[in-house]
C-alpha cells in the first residue's frame, strides 16, 4: 500500500486525575487475570500428574483435560484486548500471533484431528510449565513483591520450553496431516457461489512453513528482553 | 542522528533548501536528508530568520536511508496488477488445468470484469503521469517490496477465481451486473473528478495548500459532506467491481483498501483541522456524517 504523509507528532494530554483512578481499576483487573490465570493453569497441571500417576500412562490424558484448556487457553485473548487498551505495554501484534498460534492449536487442531498422543502430551507440558511461570511472574510484578527465582524462571525456561514447544506442535500438526487429506474437512472447493476456494491441507502446510519466520523472531524478542531484565544491557533496537 | 558543526555565515533571509544545497556540496553523499530543529522536521521553504534560533543554530539530521521516487512506485505496484490479471483472463499456461490454456470464460460477465479492471488501473497509471502533484518526492525504498506484494497478491488471488472455468456467474444475473457496472463506472468518474479538483488546487511547482471546495462538477459536490472523496469513490468503485464478480476475495480486497483508507483519510482529515481554522464543520472523513 502507498504510504500516506509521514511526517508529523501527535501529542495527547490526559489529565492526571483521570489516569490515577484509570490506572488503580486497570491494576486491580490485572491482578486479578493473572491469579486466575496462575491458578487455572496450576489445576491443568495437577489434574495432568494426577491422571498419570492413577493411570500409569499418558494415553487418553488429553482427552481428559482438552476442556480445562481449552477454556484456559481461551481466555488469554483477552490480554491481546490489554495490549489494545493500553493498560499492557507489548506490542498487540506479538501477543496476537502468540494468542492465536494457541487458539489455532487448541481449537483447529488437537480439537478435530485424532491424535498422535505423545507431541501433543509434549506441548501441553511446555505450555503449562510455561504459563504457570509467566503468570506468577505478571501476578507478584503487579503487587511489587518479586521473587528472584520467579524471575529467573520467566526469563531463563524460555530457552529451552520454547524450542520444544515448537516441535511439539509442529509434530502435531504434521501428524493430521493425512487425516485432514482423506477427511476434505475445513475446505471448499469450487464452483460456489462465493467464487472462493479453501484446502485446509495446504493450510496446515503453510501454517508449518510460517514457524520458519516468526518462530526466530518471538525467540530473540524474549532473548533481548532477557538481557536488559537480567543483566541491564542496553540493546539498541532498530526503530520500525 | 549526525551532528555537524559549521562555522558558515548565512543570510537571515536564506531558506532550509539553500542550507542544505550548501550541505550536500562539501557533502556530496549526503543527498536525501531532514533537518530537525527541537524535534520538529524542517521544510525546504523554511526561512532561517523565522526559526527559533540565534546568532548561531544547531541542525540535526536524519538519514533517510534508501529512497525510491513516489512516481516509480506507483508505477510499479499498478502496472502488475493489470499485467498479472491480463494472464488469468487469456489462461496462461500452469495456472489452470491444462485443457483450459488460452481458453477464454464463457460468461460475459468475466469479459466485462477484465475490462472494468483494467480500465481501473490503465487509469491509475495515467493519472500517475499527468494528474497527480505530489507533495514528496520520495518514500523509503522498502516500501515498494510492501505495496507490490499488496496489490499484486491480491490481484493474482482475485483474478484468479474470477478467470477460472469453474467460475459462477452473480446469483441475480443481469440486474445486479447492470447496477454493478453502474455503480462502478459513477465512481470511476467521480475518483477522477477529485482527483483533477485536486490537481486544480495547487499550481505547478508550488507547495501550497488550500482546502478544497465543490467546483461545477456535479462530481465534486461530495466535498460539502467529506475531507477525501477520492477515497469514498474508490471504495465505492471496488464495491462495484465486488458485486459484478460476486467473488469474495474481491470484497476482501475491498475491506482491507478501505481500512487502510480510512487510516489516511483521518489523517488527512485531522490535518486539515490543524491547518486551517475555518475549516467547514460538515465534513467527514470519509463517509458522509458515518466515520
Amino acid at each position: 500500500m502507498a504510504s500516506g504523509e509521514e511526517d508529523g507528532t501527535v501529542e495527547e494530554k490526559e489529565t492526571n486525575n483521570k489516569k490515577r483512578t484509570k490506572g488503580a481499576i486497570a491494576t486491580a483487573w490485572l491482578t486479578f487475570y493473572n491469579i486466575a490465570m496462575t491458578a487455572g493453569w496450576l489445576v491443568l497441571a495437577v489434574a495432568m500428574v494426577r491422571y498419570y500417576l492413577q493411570k500409569g500412562t499418558h494415553k487418553g490424558l488429553y482427552r481428559n483435560i482438552a476442556r480445562t484448556l481449552k477454556f484456559f487457553q481461551t481466555f488469554a485473548l483477552l490480554e491481546v484486548g490489554h495490549c489494545a487498551i493500553g493498560i499492557v505495554r507489548t506490542s498487540v501484534i506479538v501477543t496476537g500471533v502468540q494468542v492465536c498460534s494457541r487458539i489455532f492449536m487448541v481449537w483447529f487442531v488437537t480439537n478435530s484431528i485424532r491424535q498422535n498422543e505423545e507431541s501433543v502430551i509434549l506441548f501441553v507440558v511446555v505450555w503449562t510449565i510455561t504459563e504457570i511461570t509467566r503468570y506468577s511472574f505478571y501476578t507478584f510484578n503487579l503487587l511489587n513483591h518479586l521473587p528472584y527465582f520467579i524471575k529467573w524462571a520467566r526469563y531463563n525456561m524460555f530457552i529451552v520450553m520454547y524450542p520444544l514447544g515448537v516441535i511439539g506442535e509442529l509434530l502435531t500438526i504434521h501428524a493430521s496431516l493425512p487425516y485432514v487429506r482423506r477427511s476434505g474437512m475445513y475446505s471448499l472447493r469450487l464452483p460456489n457461489k462465493y467464487n472462493v476456494s479453501f484446502d485446509y491441507y495446504y493450510f496446515l502446510i503453510i501454517v508449518m512453513l510460517s514457524y520458519i519466520p516468526l518462530f526466530p523472531q518471538l525467540y530473540f524478542h524474549m532473548l533481548r528482553q532477557r538481557r536488559r531484565v537480567l543483566h541491564g544491557e542496553i540493546v539498541v533496537e532498530k526503530d520500525e | 542522528v549526525f551532528v555537524f558543526v559549521f562555522d558558515w555565515q548565512v543570510e537571515p533571509n536564506a531558506t532550509i533548501g539553500e542550507i542544505k544545497s550548501m550541505f550536500h556540496k562539501s557533502h556530496v553523499l549526503f543527498d536525501i536528508f531532514k533537518l530537525f530543529i527541537r524535534g520538529k522536521s524542517l521544510k525546504d521553504e523554511d526561512v532561517l530568520q523565522h526559526l527559533p534560533v540565534g546568532t548561531t543554530a544547531t541542525f540535526y539530521f536524519r538519514d533517510l536511508g534508501a529512497q525510491i521516487s513516489w512516481v516509480t512506485v506507483f508505477l510499479t505496484e499498478y502496472a502488475g496488477p493489470l499485467l498479472i490479471y491480463l494472464m488469468f483472463y487469456f489462461r496462461v499456461p500452469f495456472i489452470y488445468v491444462p485443457k483450459y490454456d488460452f481458453t477464454t470464460s464463457k460468461h460475459w460477465v468475466v469479459h466485462l470484469a477484465c475490462m472494468c479492471h483494467s480500465f481501473h488501473y490503465v487509469k491509475r497509471l495515467l493519472e500517475t503521469l499527468f494528474v497527480h502533484r505530489f507533495s514528496h518526492g520520495t518514500m523509503p525504498l522498502r516500501n515498494i517490496f510492501k505495496n507490490c506484494t499488496y496489490y499484486w497478491g491480491f490481484a493474482a488471488w482475485m483474478a484468479y477465481y474470477i478467470n477460472h472455468p469453474l467460475y459462477t456467474p452473480p446469483t441475480y444475473g443481469e440486474q445486479q451486473i447492470r447496477l454493478a457496472l453502474t455503480v462502478f463506472l459513477f465512481c470511476q468518474i467521480g475518483n477522477f473528478s477529485i482527483h483533477i479538483a485536486l490537481r486544480n488546487l495547487r499550481p505547478p511547482g508550488s507547495k501550497t495548500r488550500k482546502i478544497p471546495y465543490p467546483t461545477k462538477n456535479p462530481f465534486t459536490w461530495i466535498f460539502l459532506l467529506v475531507s477525501c472523496p477520492n477515497y469514498t469513490y474508490e471504495l465505492g468503485s471496488w464495491l462495484g467491481f465486488t458485486l459484478m464478480t460476486q467473488c469474495l476475495p474481491v470484497a476482501a480486497f475491498t475491506l482491507v483498501g478501505f481500512i487502510q483508507m480510512t487510516v489516511w483519510a483521518k489523517g488527512k482529515h485531522r490535518s486539515y483541522l490543524k491547518e486551517f481554522r475555518d475549516y467547514p464543520t460538515l465534513r467527514s472523513p470519509i463517509l458522509p456524517f458515518i466515520l
